[in-house]
């Protein structure tokens, strides 16, 4: 996939700032093709905030953001997404009015072309185009096992599945980089071993790269190959998560740090 | 008055001979549909035999022996149908399982049935045999269909469907006529099928039928029903089954008729709309849920709508009560039926899914007299069976036209019944199996003499129906010898709405007496709108205007049991309400709210000597345990009441 074998994302020295406030402070990462990385750390140690640097929401005060060996940092989210790069929201971010099956569909809008009258029409190759899109949707929606909730509204679904559906839209793009905020948050514990399940079989059935950012430490260390932790804006650690889980740093920064 | 069919023509005297016969007559009509990535997919009875050849070769070029036995397990999918069919071409047996098994059941079944093979649906399965694998040393192969997740997997005797099959394609060029060589060499008494049954106590038993046992079972009760090649019938009840077996396998191949495999367990509701069955079984529970739907729809309906739905839906439940009572139905009614099924009926069946219906079922247990009642009333052909794996599914069959409310039915075509001298059902018909597998002891506690002993106690009543009453080891006497069925008593109550649990008492007594549990939700909407203020369960329990509504409810059910001249020395005479709910967290009733009889006369005691004395009331206290763990005690004065008996009652 990357150049030369290189990492898929680099992160590097990337520093984002909200005025006074820095959220990332130099923060150094890379992300191997296929592995699953984990991005863990206390509330507020800014996460979500790297993640939106990656995915173009916010763009970096410092440092760049090379994917597959090219710079990307000055880039749109949708010129992000363009790249491969699809992810999924801390809360639920669907079209609450829409069935699962259309939610599902915007996530191939990027793969469509066509013209405003043929689509209009249903005609030619309008039709063509949203069959086989749709034939897509259908093998991710079986992937995901959500054929019940297939024409329910996405506002109606319990929140464990609109987690889901969130899921397949992000794999409807058929992205390179999968970032999941969260993807737990909220669950009980059979919903986030059916999550578990899914984001395995994604990454070893499609071979997709996954970031995950999650506070359950067991699902952490049952499903990453690797672990990033955050602290106040810094990385304090990087490695496989039984090292990760015995480093002092980690330790003191889940637990406190005793004062003498 | 049909006549049974006995013999069987030697080219179709097996099943796969028989999907041979469909493929070459009816090559390109739809055998079996799966939806799939949201289409429903076809295939044809060419298809069928195709794939099932392809899977049986590949069986064969594994070391497949005749005899040997084939696990299924699964989902209904097209994929499991084929492997049936072909294990049973090479002469082997297939052994369905219930795929939601705890590993524990499996390995027994894996185990006494000596499967070689096991053809599953996808991960959740294969990883429940790879664990079991080290200690059910016969199991050689595991062949899944679903690959996914299964990717990394690398167990040598682990392979895909897929795989198999070319195996299979591969085998047939060096051994081109061995698939055909193996079906021409089957007979009609070779095994068909062994289905284990879940006894509700000891081991789990495996029923072996013979392709003479289910293809005469099946075709009997196609002749009694009318059955047709152009049937649609839902494969969704567990492959392990014997009904599905029935219904979705074998009629299916016999009359050329198309099963329907839903997308998921989950989407069934909705894959029922979408196929509209004309063959359509279902267990009460599921007809239950069905009405409740329907009921939760019309009430948020606006408000014309929802009278006009509630005012048809009365007049055609009015008119199917006079019709199953045979009394005459009133010209009004009958003139505004055809209205109702234009404005009401219709678009409600079309909505369930119940529209194309030829012939719906129930079974397994009794079914509540309104949900019979409801969609009978629909104008849907809704009938009661009876029969069990022993039999090959069927036993009795209500016929068209001659549908009671709590009969089974009469015997289907070749199927004869006789009622042992202790009330119990006995049956021989050609359906009779052939034994337990590996359990000679148990066989020869059931079948006697070509007679199956179903443990039901029943009798045919004066229209030559069957009646079944309880399993025959609850059946027991008063104490002068009259019978007393007390959960066939229970049961009639327990139809009643404002009736949520009752226990009777009568064995070695001298009469019947009943302790009821009022519906809460029921029973206090009622008292709310007749203005009757009540604080508590055990408030609203001693209401002499509860007394009175429930005491209609009790000569109901007297006056039921005075019709049947076995029962009418089995009426209640004296009954009370009990003043705390039966709970499962005190022990007296199961999670699965079955009754806990003993548990409850013991701790009941009291009231119970109150029924049979002179007193008027009891007062009494019980501890309860609340949500939370926390003990309690309620004290009541419980009032024990009177109930008409109905009919000429020989006890004096």
């Amino acid at each position: 996939m990357s150049e030369n074998g290189g990492p898929l994302l680099k992160v590097d020295g990337v520093s984002v700032r909200f005025g006074a406030l820095v959220a990332v402070n130099r923060v150094s990462l890379e992300i191997q093709p296929g592995e699953i990385l984990a991005i863990i750390g206390p509330n507020g140690a800014g996460k979500t905030t790297l993640l939106n640097a990656v995915s173009g929401f916010y763009h970096p005060y410092e440092g760049r953001i090379i994917f597959q060996g090219q710079d990307r940092t000055w880039l749109k989210p949708d010129q992000v997404a363009a790249l491969g790069i699809a992810r999924t929201f801390q809360n639920v971010a669907l079209f609450k009015g829409m069935n699962v099956l259309d939610n599902i569909m915007t996530g191939r809008l990027l793969k469509m072309k066509g013209s405003f009258v043929l689509d209009a029409l249903y005609w030619g190759p309008a039709k063509r185009q949203e069959l086989e899109h749709r034939a897509f949707v259908e093998r991710i929606i079986d992937f995901l096992e959500i054929q019940a909730i297939r024409k329910t509204a996405a506002g109606r679904l319990p929140y464990g599945l609109q987690k889901r559906v969130e899921l397949a839209r992000a794999l409807a793009a058929e992205p390179t980089l999968l970032l999941l905020d969260e993807p737990m948050a909220g669950m009980n514990v059979e919903e986030k071993e059916d999550m578990c399940r899914f984001i395995l079989d994604v990454n070893s059935e499609f071979g997709t790269t996954i970031a995950l950012i999650e506070h359950d430490m067991g699902v952490v260390m049952d499903i990453s190959d690797r672990v990033a932790v955050l602290d106040y804006g810094r990385k304090i650690a990087d490695g496989p998560p039984e090292q990760v889980r015995k480093d002092q740093a980690v330790l003191d920064a889940y637990l406190g740090v005793g004062h003498e | 008055m049909t006549r049974p069919v006995r013999e069987l023509d030697p080219e179709g005297d097996t099943f796969p001979k028989l999907v041979r016969v469909n493929a070459e007559r009816i090559p390109r009509k739809v055998a079996i549909r799966e939806k799939d990535y949201g289409i429903w997919q076809s295939y044809t009875w060419a298809e069928y035999l195709e794939q099932a050849r392809l899977i049986a070769l590949g069986l064969a070029s594994l070391g497949f022996d005749r005899g040997d036995k084939t696990a299924v397990i699964g989902d209904n999918r097209p994929q499991l149908y084929w492997a049936m069919l072909a294990t049973q071409a090479l002469g082997g047996v297939p052994v369905p399982l219930y795929q939601d098994s705890i590993e524990k059941e499996m390995q027994y079944i894996l185990d006494h049935a000596e499967a070689r093979f096991a053809i599953v649906e996808d991960q959740e399965q294969v990883d429940k045999l790879l664990n079991l694998k080290a200690q059910c040393p016969r199991l050689e192969y595991i062949i899944y269909d679903d690959p996914r997740g299964l990717r990394s997997y690398a167990e040598p005797f682990l392979l895909s469907l897929e795989r198999l099959q070319e195996l299979g394609k591969k085998f047939a060029q060096d051994n081109p006529t061995y698939f055909e060589d193996q079906v021409a060499k089957g007979r009609a008494d070779d095994l068909a099928i062994i289905c284990y049954t879940s006894g509700t106590t000891g081991s789990p038993k495996g029923v072996m039928l013979s392709h003479r046992n289910l293809i005469l079972t099946a075709r009997n009760a196609a002749t009694r029903e009318g059955l047709r090649s152009d049937e649609e019938v839902l494969a969704y009840l567990p492959m392990a089954w014997v009904g599905d077996h029935i219904f979705s396998f074998s009629q299916s191949i016999l009359l050329g008729f198309a099963a329907n495999c839903p997308e998921s367990a989950a989407t069934v509701r909705h894959d029922l709309k979408e196929v509209g069955p004309t063959y359509f079984f279902a267990v009460p529970a599921i007809w239950e849920s069905l009405l409740t739907t329907v009921m939760i729809r019309i009430e948020d309906a606006a408000w014309l709508k929802r009278a006009m739905v509630h005012f048809f839906l009365r007049l055609a439940q009015q008119i199917e009560r006079e019709r199953l009572n045979r009394r005459p139905v009133p010209l009004w009614p009958r003139l505004l039926y055809p209205l109702g099924r234009l404005l009401v009926y219709g678009p409600l069946k079309d909505n369930l899914g119940v529209r194309r219906i030829r012939r719906a079922y129930t079974a397994g247990e009794a079914i509540g007299p309104e949900i019979f009642v409801f969609f009978r009333s629909l104008g849907i052909n809704f009938k009661q069976v009876y029969g069990m794996t022993e039999s090959s599914a069927l036993i009795s069959i209500q016929r068209d036209g001659d549908v009671r409310l709590d009969t089974v039915g009469t015997p289907i075509p070749g199927v004869e019944i006789r009622i042992s001298e202790n009330g119990e059902v006995l049956f021989r018909s050609p359906g009779v199996f052939q034994g337990y597998y590996k359990n000679p002891e148990a066989t020869r506690e059931t079948l006697e003499e070509g007679w199956v002993h179903t443990g039901d106690a029943g009798f045919i009543d004066h229209d030559g129906h069957l009646r079944i009453i309880d399993r025959a080891k609850d059946v027991s006497r008063l104490g002068d010898g009259t019978v007393f069925a007390p959960k066939y008593i229970e049961n009639k109550l327990k139809f009643s709405p404002y009736i949520k649990e009752a226990v009777c008492v009568g064995q070695d007594r001298p009469y019947v007496t009943a302790m009821l549990n009022i519906d809460l939700a029921a029973v206090g909407n009622w008292a709310e709108r007749r203005n009757i203020p009540y604080t508590s369960y055990t408030d609203l329990s001693q209401k002499p205007e509860v007394h009175d509504l429930v005491g209609q409810e009790v000569v109901r059910v007297n006056r039921s049991l005075s019709e049947e001249e076995l029962l009418r020395g089995a009426q209640i005479r004296k009954y009370l309400i009990l003043h705390k709910e039966l709970d499962p967290d005190d022990q007296e009733i199961t999670r699965s709210r079955k009754v806990r009889r003993r548990f409850i006369a013991e701790k009941y005691a009291p009231l119970i000597e109150a029924l049979y004395s002179d007193a008027d009331h009891v007062a009494v206290e019980a501890k309860v345990t609340y949500e939370d763990g926390r003990t309690g005690t309620v004290r009541a004065d419980v009032k024990i009441l009177e109930a008409e008996l109905e009919g000429a009652v020989g006890v004096g």
